[in-house]
């Protein structure tokens, strides 16, 4: 057998074994799945992983620390009034007695519930309106898209604060539902944007000639397509309502006491910026640190997610 | 371009009156402004209770007491329908809302102008020295303080700077007004002295709307001047000799400009937002107090008000930006 015949033979072998070629293919590094991809992508941004790493640690702080930390957010006789931050009470005294820390842990947890609930509902709104009216166009999309227009000529803290004001008594709950009742416009002008230009790509095409319903494309093959976007908007929705709940519960009209938010702990502390700052600074840099690191996050996210983007940063 | 506007407003009053609707039904099913007459002790009698009701018109459907919000047409006391110019009852005793809200409208129009004035402005300087030195130290920290400006509650700002002015007043001997929209003996003031105590008043609350929002446009701005100044005719500019301001102010701004112009209207939306809170903190008489003065009395006409000026002013903020595209956009014509 000469040598050529041999190499033919060690390739068929290889094929027929599904054995890694060794020609050209073999060059290549090892194969890496687009998820694979695109952690490594998001590793890359450094600003995002350390915004990570913060903004998990701040939701074990919100979770995990009040049932090991041996206060609460209520008053309570043992703790002395308005102490500068201590070992005993590292964020300080409220003149009536409760531990900030104990404030700040529930306040967080209150905030991030918040957050968390208005980006489940706003995608899942958003998403789905945007892509039936992508996807259908013609006359239900212009209906659809007018509600959009409509629910958008009022700014969105107004109409919250409205409801809010109205219904009264709110919880955390009743707030994530009002916000995520009226947040979802932006998702949906996003998702129908890409839905449009989507829907008429061949594999759409192809789904359908093999007997998928509107339905099944729409949600199975559509949506998936734009989960990038969605992602990264979810996350500037999270940022979005945590300042709206802030907002509303410093006017008056969001969480209510004896419940606690970040929002509500600013106000009680409004007029303590100078004589007793760790009321007023430590909840405020709370949610900036959370709204800030919640935005690198989904700019990293942004970046990661787009099979455009290059595996090599400047 | 007349008939543009014309034709744009055509498409915008039905969008704003599906908004009203949309937000009186709303406004009509969450809350009942009868509710502390009713569980009052001693109880209040029924009488009362009623004649509160026909004085609200609360003893109509409430498809009806929008219809009638709207136009007046079937209402018995003469007080209400919009296309007449009248606001409706209100809850907090004999106010009238469309004298209230008129009054209070001027004074938060200066506000949200002023702040979305100096707003752009910020955004503007700062996205294109952004872009200019892209990822030098001015370009990095300026969008670090931009991503800090969008991470900043309003309200949270707004107390610091109130409270950083009223220390400043005590130590530095500064004047910063901290209170109000104008001084109490505003009413006796004329010319020069009113206005500046108008401006006075001004610059802590414009300076706490604009911080708040002005990052948002300047990302915007520093993305498409970064588009406009790597794109070829720039470089046919920079070729034929033209000097760098020239190219900068000219060729490069104008066009960069455009994308920014269509966030003028999301600046209204957000200054206007930003107003409830400002003024809350600054203890302004203004549209923003009057709203939360007026869901806390549940006066829905109050509230629709509001919402009718709001919607308004963020459609006319709209046009003017699709306006302006014109302008700066040689390449649009509207017609």
């Amino acid at each position: 057998m000469t040598d050529l015949e041999k190499r033919d033979l060690t390739i068929e072998s290889a094929v027929g074994q599904d054995l890694p070629l060794r020609s050209a293919e073999a060059i290549t590094t090892e194969e890496r799945t687009q998820f694979q991809m695109i952690v490594t992508r998001f590793l890359r941004h450094k600003v995002a992983v350390g915004s990570l790493a913060v903004f998990i640690l701040i939701v074990l702080f919100a979770f995990v620390g009040p049932l090991l930390w041996r206060y609460d957010h209520t008053i309570d006789r043992s703790i002395p009034s308005d102490e500068p931050p201590s070992w005993d009470h590292p964020f300080g005294t409220t003149r009536a007695g409760q531990d900030v820390m104990g404030q700040v842990m529930r306040g967080t947890q209150q905030t991030l519930k918040v957050g968390f609930l208005v980006a489940l509902l706003t995608t899942g709104i958003g998403a789905t309106w945007g892509a039936i009216a992508g996807f259908y166009r013609g006359r239900i999309d212009s209906i659809m898209m007018r509600i959009v227009d409509v629910i958008i000529v009022i700014p969105i803290l107004v109409v919250v604060l409205v409801l809010a004001g109205f219904t009264r008594g709110t919880t955390w709950l009743s707030v994530a539902l009002i916000i995520g009742l009226f947040g979802w416009t932006s998702t949906a002008r996003v998702v129908r944007g890409m839905v449009l230009s989507l829907r008429e790509q061949e594999f759409v095409e192809a789904s359908r000639a093999m007997g998928a319903g509107d339905a099944r494309i729409i949600f199975r093959h559509l949506l998936p397509n734009t989960a990038g976007v969605i992602i990264v908007d979810a996350t500037l929705v999270i940022a979005t309502a945590i300042l709206v709940e802030a907002a509303l519960s410093f006017l008056g009209f969001g969480i209510q006491i004896p419940d606690t938010s970040l929002g509500l702990l600013i106000q009680n502390a409004q007029t303590a910026v100078f004589t007793r700052p760790w009321l007023f600074y430590i909840p405020g840099i709370f949610i900036i640190v959370i709204v800030l690191t919640i935005n690198f996050i989904g700019d990293g996210l942004r970046d990661a997610l787009d099979p455009k983007q290059q595996m090599v940063r400047r | 371009m007349l008939v543009y506007v014309l034709r744009r407003l055509a498409v915008t009053i039905p969008v704003l009156i599906a908004a009203t609707f949309f937000t009186f039904v709303l406004v009509d099913l969450s809350g009942d402004p009868l509710q502390e007459l009713r569980f009052a002790t001693p109880p209040v009698p029924e009488a009362t209770i009623r004649a509160r009701e026909v004085q609200l018109y609360l003893d109509r459907p409430t498809v009806e007491r929008y219809w009638l919000w709207l136009t007046g047409i079937g209402d018995t006391h003469g007080d209400i329908g919009i296309l007449q110019g009248k606001w409706g009852p209100s809850t907090q005793g004999a106010m009238d809302i469309g004298t209230e809200i008129g009054e209070r409208f001027v004074i938060t129009l200066r506000l949200v102008g002023a702040a979305t004035l100096f707003a752009l402005g910020l955004a503007v300087v700062t996205g294109v020295i952004s872009a200019v030195k892209q990822y030098s130290i001015t370009d990095n920290s300026l969008t670090f303080f931009g991503f800090l400006a969008l991470a900043m509650p309003t309200f949270w700002l707004a107390a610091l700077i109130k409270e950083a002015g009223i220390w400043a007043n005590q130590n530095l001997g500064t004047n910063f007004a901290t209170l109000g929209a104008t001084s109490p003996l505003y009413y006796r003031m004329e010319g020069w002295e009113a206005f500046m105590d108008v401006v006075l008043h001004l610059v802590l609350p414009t300076l706490t709307l604009m911080l708040t929002g002005y990052a948002a446009i300047s990302r915007y701005q520093r993305a498409s001047m970064l588009e406009v100044l790597n794109s070829d005719y720039i470089r046919l500019a920079r070729a034929k000799g033209l000097p760098n301001r020239v190219v900068m102010r000219r060729h490069a701004l104008r066009t960069a400009l455009i994308p920014v112009v269509t966030l003028a209207a999301l600046t209204v939306s957000g200054a206007l937002t930003g107003a409830v809170i400002t003024e809350t903190v600054f203890r302004w008489r203004g549209l923003g107090t009057f709203l939360t003065q007026s869901i806390a009395e549940y006066d829905a006409f109050a509230v629709m008000a509001f919402l009718l000026l709001a919607g308004i002013l963020v459609v006319a903020a709209n046009l003017v930006a699709d306006l302006l595209y014109g302008v700066l956009d040689p390449r649009i014509r509207y017609d």
